[in-house]
């Protein structure tokens, strides 16, 4: 057990540090800031002086160093446009980035789960074929587009919600939440349920084929034997026993959500990270990138080392097939 | 003429003409769903190859675009006497042949950029497989590692660092798609490698490329097949969702999502047909596509259910 923890951590560090060298170079070789940020009247004094305030004088591997140096402290470099620390900026967004996440993985079982249900017991009706058709619908749309249509319908056409931005914000603990204003939940329902439609299709399969599944199990048919309603046995006999891989996926989603949230917000103008990060790409603000990468690589590798160590404690067949290797 | 009503009677009897296309072009025509992809997909295809000889206008020549024309509702005539059926855009562009023009840009890169994949891929994954030990278990640990983070994180990644350009969005697709057709080529071919033919293969010493080429190859490429329509399919939405987020192609190869993100701004007063009609396409063009590969799946793999 200690020597597979070991293994994975010592793989994700090598990840991280591959991660950092990659998106480092990558984005410091590629575009010529210089250009950008100094405006074309001034004279040679004033750009060798910007130069020189930003570091872009140094040799690149002394800036990758200073880099390393300054990021195990936290500090990630400042911002070219905003003149602010890359990671204070990336921190102030990451509240709604994640609210947009967790209301959508919310939504995501609130509505892939029943509608999955009850395409598993009924396969043959036509109400679960409309179901299918529509997941096959929320795999293949691009979600961008379909955050448009919905803003052209709810918003443009109904009048229903608003479009874009994020509404009235409540502090809790420091951290800025709109779920509690009625302003705020009308702002997030939009965006985090066009986020959501590629994880509803996802539960609704996942669900249906374990429901399926479990339908003709003795257990489901000694319960209804025993003359227990059929609620009782949806819901209690049944749902149990189909959770598992469900909240295991939904769990692993997670992270797909915060990656695709760039879309979502950018679509709705959500001021979360992902927006940020089209931003800063769009301005060549190098440093605000590379926080940003190498923040959402590290999110990642910390998802993916739970999720090993999680199935490592549960099935110690991972464990061994991987020591062995 | 008389020479087919001879062989008609043949037909009656399976065995003299059942070939395996043919048997797998009946297996896939059982589908009504897939037939009519199919047709739609082979439209797609014919319109994006001759978009310039079909397209009512050509959209990006100055001298024919007007911008007194520019945001016509659908059906409204335009100043040279055509019809714009789906609008014009905001600089008087008829949508039609936009979308037409914009086709051919968006298979385009999504074809290119699922050949070059596949062929990488697919060398790598056979390779892996054929090689087996160290060569493949490092091969599979950059594929698990790379397959354990989202595609549009990987592509963004890719854009951010090699920023604009036709070229520089068919490089990100092909390192976000290499991975899949690695290791599903993998897979298939460590099945094939235990079969007897390759062991006679390898009894003749044959120069290790021939074994992989001529012997390996061939019967790995069914599940390739399906894997490429998905994926090409995958990549085509990618593309478009990069443009449309303007880190994906330039304005000067204006892909669908390149239109749809044009038509945003309109969007809120209501000039819907902008981004409506080139995101229709969009979405014909990848729900055709997976579904002719659903049903090659289906076709290709007679273990599955149905």
């Amino acid at each position: 057990m200690t020597v597979f923890i070991t293994r994975r951590l010592l793989q994700s560090l090598l990840v991280v540090v591959v991660m950092s060298l990659l998106v480092f170079f990558g984005v410091n070789v590629v575009g010529d800031p210089v250009d950008l940020l100094i405006s074309p009247e001034a004279d040679q004094a004033e750009i060798e002086a910007t130069i020189a305030r930003l570091g872009l004088d140094r040799p690149i591997h002394e800036q990758y160093w200073y880099f390393v140096v300054n990021a195990l402290k936290g500090d990630l470099g400042t911002s070219f446009i905003f003149g602010e620390p890359a990671l204070k900026l990336i921190l102030q967004r990451m509240p709604a980035t994640m609210e947009l996440a967790f209301v959508s993985l919310l939504m995501s079982a609130v509505f892939g789960i029943p509608l999955g249900v009850y395409a598993g017991l009924k396969p043959e009706s036509r109400v679960a074929k409309t179901i299918m058709a529509g997941s096959i619908l929320g795999f293949s749309l691009p979600t961008f587009w379909v955050g448009l249509m919905f803003i052209l319908v709810f918003a443009v056409m109904l009048g229903w919600l608003p479009s874009t931005g994020r509404g009235d914000t409540v502090d809790v603990l420091g951290i800025p939440v709109s779920l509690l204003t009625w302003d705020g939940i009308s702002h997030v329902l939009l965006p985090a349920f066009n986020l959501a439609l590629f994880n509803i299709s996802l539960v609704i399969r996942l669900t249906r084929a374990g429901t399926k599944e479990v339908v003709h199990q003795d257990y489901i048919k000694f319960a209804r034997a025993k003359g227990l309603s059929n609620r009782r046995v949806v819901l209690v006999h049944l749902m149990k026993n189909i959770m598992i891989p469900v909240v295991t996926v939904l769990g692993l989603e997670l992270g797909g959500l915060i990656a695709f949230s760039v879309v979502t917000e950018t679509v709705f103008a959500w001021p979360g990270m992902g927006k940020l990060l089209i931003d800063s790409i769009q301005l060549l603000d190098r440093p605000v990138v590379v926080a940003y990468l190498m923040m959402i690589v590290l999110i990642f590798v910390v998802i993916n080392l739970v999720v090993d160590i999680t199935y490592s404690i549960l099935d110690p067949r991972v464990r061994l097939k991987d020591v062995k290797a | 003429m008389s020479t087919l009503a001879e062989k008609q009677p043949a037909a009656d009897v399976p065995a003299a003409v059942e070939t395996p296309w043919r048997r797998f072009a009946s297996a896939y025509a059982d589908s009504r769903v897939a037939m009519l992809s199919l047709g739609a997909l082979g439209m797609i295809v014919f319109i994006a190859l001759f978009a310039p000889f079909i397209s009512p206008q050509d959209p990006y020549d100055l001298a024919v675009v007007s911008i007194m024309d520019s945001r016509l509702e659908p059906g409204e005539q335009m100043f040279s006497g055509t019809t714009a059926w789906l609008g014009t855009d905001g600089a008087g562009r008829d949508m039609l042949s936009a979308i037409f023009y914009g086709l051919r840009i968006s298979l385009g890169v999504g074809v290119i950029s699922g050949v070059i994949a596949m062929v990488i891929g697919m060398s790598i994954g056979l390779a892996a497989a054929y090689f087996g030990g160290r060569t493949d278990s490092v091969v599979m640990r950059v594929v698990d590692l790379q397959l354990s983070f989202p595609a549009i994180l990987v592509a963004l990644i890719l854009v951010a660092i090699l920023g604009k350009g036709i070229d520089k969005i068919v490089i990100a697709l092909v390192v976000v798609q290499w991975a899949y057709y690695a290791r599903t080529v993998r897979a298939s071919a460590l099945v094939e490698r235990g079969k007897e033919y390759m062991e006679a293969a390898t009894c003749l010493a044959l120069p290790h490329s021939r074994i992989v080429f001529r012997h390996l190859l061939p019967n790995c490429l069914p599940p390739m097949i399906v894997v490429g329509t998905l994926q090409t399919a995958h990549a085509i939405s990618l593309e478009a969702t990069l443009s449309f987020l303007g880190v994906g192609l330039p304005q000067t190869e204006p892909s669908l999502g390149l239109l749809i993100s044009n038509g945003f701004e309109y969007m809120l007063s209501g000039k819907y047909w902008i981004s409506f009609f080139p995101g229709i396409a969009l979405l014909l063009t990848i729900v055709s596509i997976n579904l002719v590969g659903d049903r090659l799946r289906d076709v290709l793999n007679p273990r599955l259910e149905r």
